[in-house]
C-alpha cells in the first residue's frame, strides 16, 4: 500500500498542511506524514517571468528519497510556470511519485478580492486530488464535477468538486499501486 | 471507444519540450518529443502525428518552418502548430502560408492551448468518423469492384457466387457502359480460376481475319506479316476465363469456329494443322438482343443456346437510380485523387442533375461526367453548374450566343484553343472537357497548328 509524505517548498501555512493530510486520509484511506520543509527554490527564479520553474523544482524534489511506495507531494507559495505556458496551478509526474500544487493563484487576492481563508483551502484541497491523481496515473476526466477534470482558469477550479467521481474511481481501484480506497 | 490521437512536440530546449509533453499526456495524449526538425522528421517516417507543436526558432540544422513543410510532405492531412516566443506578424503569416494550422506565442494561457488542440482533435474525430463511415457503407454495397444497393444488383452478386465455379458459359446482356466486364471479372475472381489468367476480348474492335487470329493464334507464315507462330487468345486464357465483348458483332465464320471450341473445347491456329486443346471458360457479352438477331438469322441459334448457358441481365443505370449518389461519391473519392485535385463533395443540388438525368450511357458515362465535373471545378465540392453540360436543353450559358459566320472547321479550332487556354496547355483535363480522347485532340491541334 502506498502512502503519501506531505512537504513544503518555502514558506506554507502549517495547519494547511496537516488539514491536506487529513483529507488525502479520509479520501483515499492511505497513510500520511509531514516531511522535512525545502527552502525557497531560489535556483527555479525565472528574473524575465518573476515565476519559478516548476518543472526545475520537481528535479529538485526527485533528490529527496522518500521509498519507492510513497507519493511526494509538495505546497508552494511561489507561483508556478513550465516555460509553454504563463502559469501552472500545479504539476505532477504522470504515473510517477512527485506532485506540487501552488497556492499562489488560488487566493482571492490574487484577483484583487478580499481574502477568503475557507476558499483558499477548498481550491488547495482540489488541486492536490488533481496532481496527486495523476501522480496515481489519472488523466483527465471529463467529468466536470470532478476533481479530476482539467481546469485552466480559477472559475474552471471553483466549480468542481473534491473528492473523484465514480469513474476515476474505479481506475485508481485498477492500478496496482493505488491506495486501498473503500468505497 | 475514442481514438487515441499521437502529438509530437518538436523543440530544442529539454524542458521546454519535456514540460509540454507532460501537460499534454495528463489530458490523455500519447506524446513524443523531439530535439530537432531532422529528428522529428525520422519519427514522422515511423508515426502518423495528428497534431504536431514545433519551434519556429531551432539552431543548426533546419528551422521551424523547414521542418514543418518538409512534415507536411510526408503527411499532408496533419495539423503543426508553430510555437514563437515573440508576436511578429511577419513569422506568423509566413507559418501561415506554409501550411501551418495555428501559431502560438510562448508563453501563452493554458486555456488557450487545451481549447486549441480540443478543437482540432473534434475535427479530426469527425472526420475519421465520416471515413469509416463511408467505407462501411460502401464495403456494405459492394461485391469485387462493383458498387450498387439495387435489389436486382444485389440478386446478380448472389447468381455471380452461386456460379462462379462452374464451367458454364455466361452471357451478359447490357447496355453499353452498365459494366458487362466488371461482371464478367467478379465471375473469374470469385471463383476457383482467380488464380490463373483473365483475357478480355472486345470482338468488335477488330475485322473479322484479325480477330480470328487473336482468339485462335496463328502459325508462321500463315498470312502476310505472320513471321513467327503467335498464340491466340484462347491459348493465353487456358485454365483461366476469356471473356468476349460484343459477341453479336461476329462473322458466320467466327461464330462456326466459336461453337467448335464450345464443343471440343480445341481449335485450329489460323494457318495451321495441329489442334491446340484448352480449359477455358467462356463468358460472352452483347449490348444487342441476341434472340432477335437469331431469329433474323444473323446469329447461330447453336451457339447462342451454348453461350447462354447461364443469362445475366444488367439493368441499365436509369433503372437503379438508387445507386447514382453512392456511385457519383465513389468516383470524386478516386477520381479526385487520381486528377490531383481536392474535390470531396457533391452539393444536394448537382445531386439532384445527376438523379434526373437518364445516363444513355449508363455507369461509364456517370463516371465520365464526375470525371469532367472535377476538371473544371474550383473547389472543394460539385455544384450544379460543374454539371452545367447535362442539361443541354437548359439556359444557354450567359451570354454566349452560337456563331452563325465561321465554318465548323473554324469553331472547333477556336473551341479547342479556347479549352486549351483554360486548362494551362494541360491537354488530359481539355481531352475530358472537349470529350474526345488525347489522341484525337493531338490530331487536331496539328491539323489547326492550334499553340500550346
Ligand atoms: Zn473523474
Ligand atoms: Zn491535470
Amino acid at each position: 500500500m502506498t502512502s503519501i509524505a506531505v512537504t513544503s517548498v518555502g514558506d506554507v501555512n502549517e495547519e494547511t498542511l496537516e488539514k491536506i493530510q487529513q483529507h488525502l486520509r479520509g479520501a483515499l484511506h492511505c497513510e500520511t506524514r509531514r516531511i522535512l520543509k525545502s527552502p525557497r527554490p531560489e535556483f527555479a527564479f525565472d528574473h524575465k517571468r518573476m515565476q519559478y520553474n516548476s518543472s526545475l523544482i520537481m528535479r529538485d524534489l526527485l533528490h529527496h528519497p522518500c521509498g519507492e511506495t510513497t507519493k511526494l507531494l509538495a505546497l508552494t507559495e511561489v507561483d508556478l510556470f513550465i516555460p509553454m505556458l504563463s502559469f501552472v496551478f500545479g504539476q505532477a509526474q504522470l504515473n510517477g511519485n512527485i506532485a506540487i500544487v501552488s497556492q499562489a493563484r488560488l487566493h482571492q487576492e490574487f484577483y484583487a478580492l478580499p481574502p477568503n481563508r475557507d476558499l483558499l483551502f477548498i481550491r488547495t484541497i482540489k488541486e492536490v486530488m488533481h496532481e496527486i491523481g495523476h501522480a496515481y496515473g489519472l488523466i483527465h476526466c471529463i467529468n466536470q464535477d470532478c476533481p479530476m477534470s482539467l481546469s485552466t482558469t480559477i472559475q474552471q477550479l471553483d466549480k468542481k468538486g473534491s473528492l473523484y467521481c465514480q469513474n476515476c474511481t474505479a481506475l485508481l481501484k485498477e492500478s496496482k499501486q493505488s491506495p486501498s480506497l473503500d468505497v | 471507444m475514442e481514438t487515441q490521437w499521437d502529438i509530437l512536440v518538436v523543440d530544442d530546449e529539454e524542458v521546454m519540450r519535456e514540460s509540454l509533453a507532460a501537460w499534454l499526456r495528463e489530458d490523455g495524449y500519447a506524446v513524443d518529443t523531439a530535439s530537432s526538425g531532422r529528428e522529428a522528421i525520422a519519427k514522422t517516417k515511423i508515426k502518423d502525428y495528428a497534431i504536431y507543436f514545433v519551434d519556429l526558432k531551432m539552431p543548426g540544422g533546419i528551422d521551424g518552418i523547414e521542418t514543418m513543410m518538409e512534415i507536411k510532405h510526408l503527411h499532408e492531412d496533419t495539423s503543426i502548430i508553430i510555437i514563437t516566443a515573440y508576436a511578429t506578424v511577419d513569422t506568423a503569416i509566413a507559418a501561415m502560408k506554409e501550411g501551418a494550422q495555428e501559431y502560438i506565442v510562448k508563453p501563452c494561457n493554458p486555456e488557450e492551448i487545451s481549447l486549441l488542440v480540443n478543437r482540432i482533435i473534434k475535427v479530426k474525430n469527425l472526420q475519421r468518423e465520416n471515413t469509416i463511415l463511408r467505407k462501411k457503407l460502401t464495403q456494405q454495397y459492394s461485391f469485387q469492384d462493383i458498387i450498387s444497393k439495387n435489389s436486382k444488383m444485389h440478386d446478380i452478386f448472389q447468381l455471380i457466387n452461386e456460379i462462379a465455379s462452374l464451367r458454364s458459359t455466361v452471357l451478359i446482356h447490357g447496355e453499353s457502359g452498365t459494366g458487362k466486364e466488371l461482371i464478367a471479372r467478379a465471375i473469374h475472381f470469385s471463383g476457383d480460376r482467380s488464380q490463373k489468367p483473365f483475357v478480355s476480348v472486345s470482338c468488335a474492335a477488330l475485322a473479322e481475319t484479325l480477330l480470328e487470329s487473336e482468339l485462335f493464334g496463328h502459325e508462321k507464315g500463315a498470312f502476310t506479316g505472320a513471321s513467327s507462330q503467335k498464340k491466340g487468345k484462347f491459348e493465353l486464357a487456358d485454365e483461366g476465363t476469356i471473356f468476349l465483348d460484343e459477341i453479336g458483332d461476329i462473322s458466320t465464320k467466327l461464330q462456326m469456329d466459336l461453337l467448335r471450341v464450345l464443343q471440343e473445347k480445341s481449335f485450329y491456329r489460323v494457318g495451321g494443322s495441329e489442334e491446340v486443346h484448352v480449359d477455358v471458360r467462356v463468358i460472352a457479352a452483347t449490348n444487342v438482343n441476341l434472340e432477335d438477331a437469331v431469329r433474323e438469322g444473323q446469329f447461330r441459334d447453336d451457339l447462342f443456346y451454348r453461350l447462354n448457358v447461364i443469362n445475366i441481365i444488367l439493368p441499365p443505370l436509369r433503372e437503379r437510380r438508387e445507386d447514382i449518389p453512392l456511385l457519383a461519391k465513389n468516383f470524386i473519392e478516386r477520381l479526385s485523387h487520381e486528377l490531383s485535385k481536392n474535390v470531396a463533395d457533391i452539393s444536394e443540388n448537382a445531386l439532384k442533375i445527376l438523379l434526373d438525368y437518364d445516363w444513355p450511357g449508363n455507369v461509364r458515362e456517370l463516371e465520365n461526367a464526375v470525371e469532367r465535373a472535377i476538371v473544371t471545378c474550383k473547389g472543394r465540392i460539385l455544384t450544379e453548374e460543374d454539371f452545367s453540360f447535362l442539361c443541354h436543353n437548359g439556359k444557354r450559358k450567359n451570354g454566349w450566343h452560337a456563331p452563325t459566320n465561321m465554318t465548323l472547321a473554324e469553331a472547333e479550332k477556336e473551341i479547342i484553343a479556347a479549352t486549351i487556354h483554360r486548362t494551362n496547355g494541360n491537354i488530359k483535363e481539355a481531352a475530358i472537357i472537349l470529350g474526345i480522347d488525347r489522341s484525337t485532340l493531338y490530331d487536331r491541334i496539328k491539323r489547326y497548328g492550334i499553340e500550346r
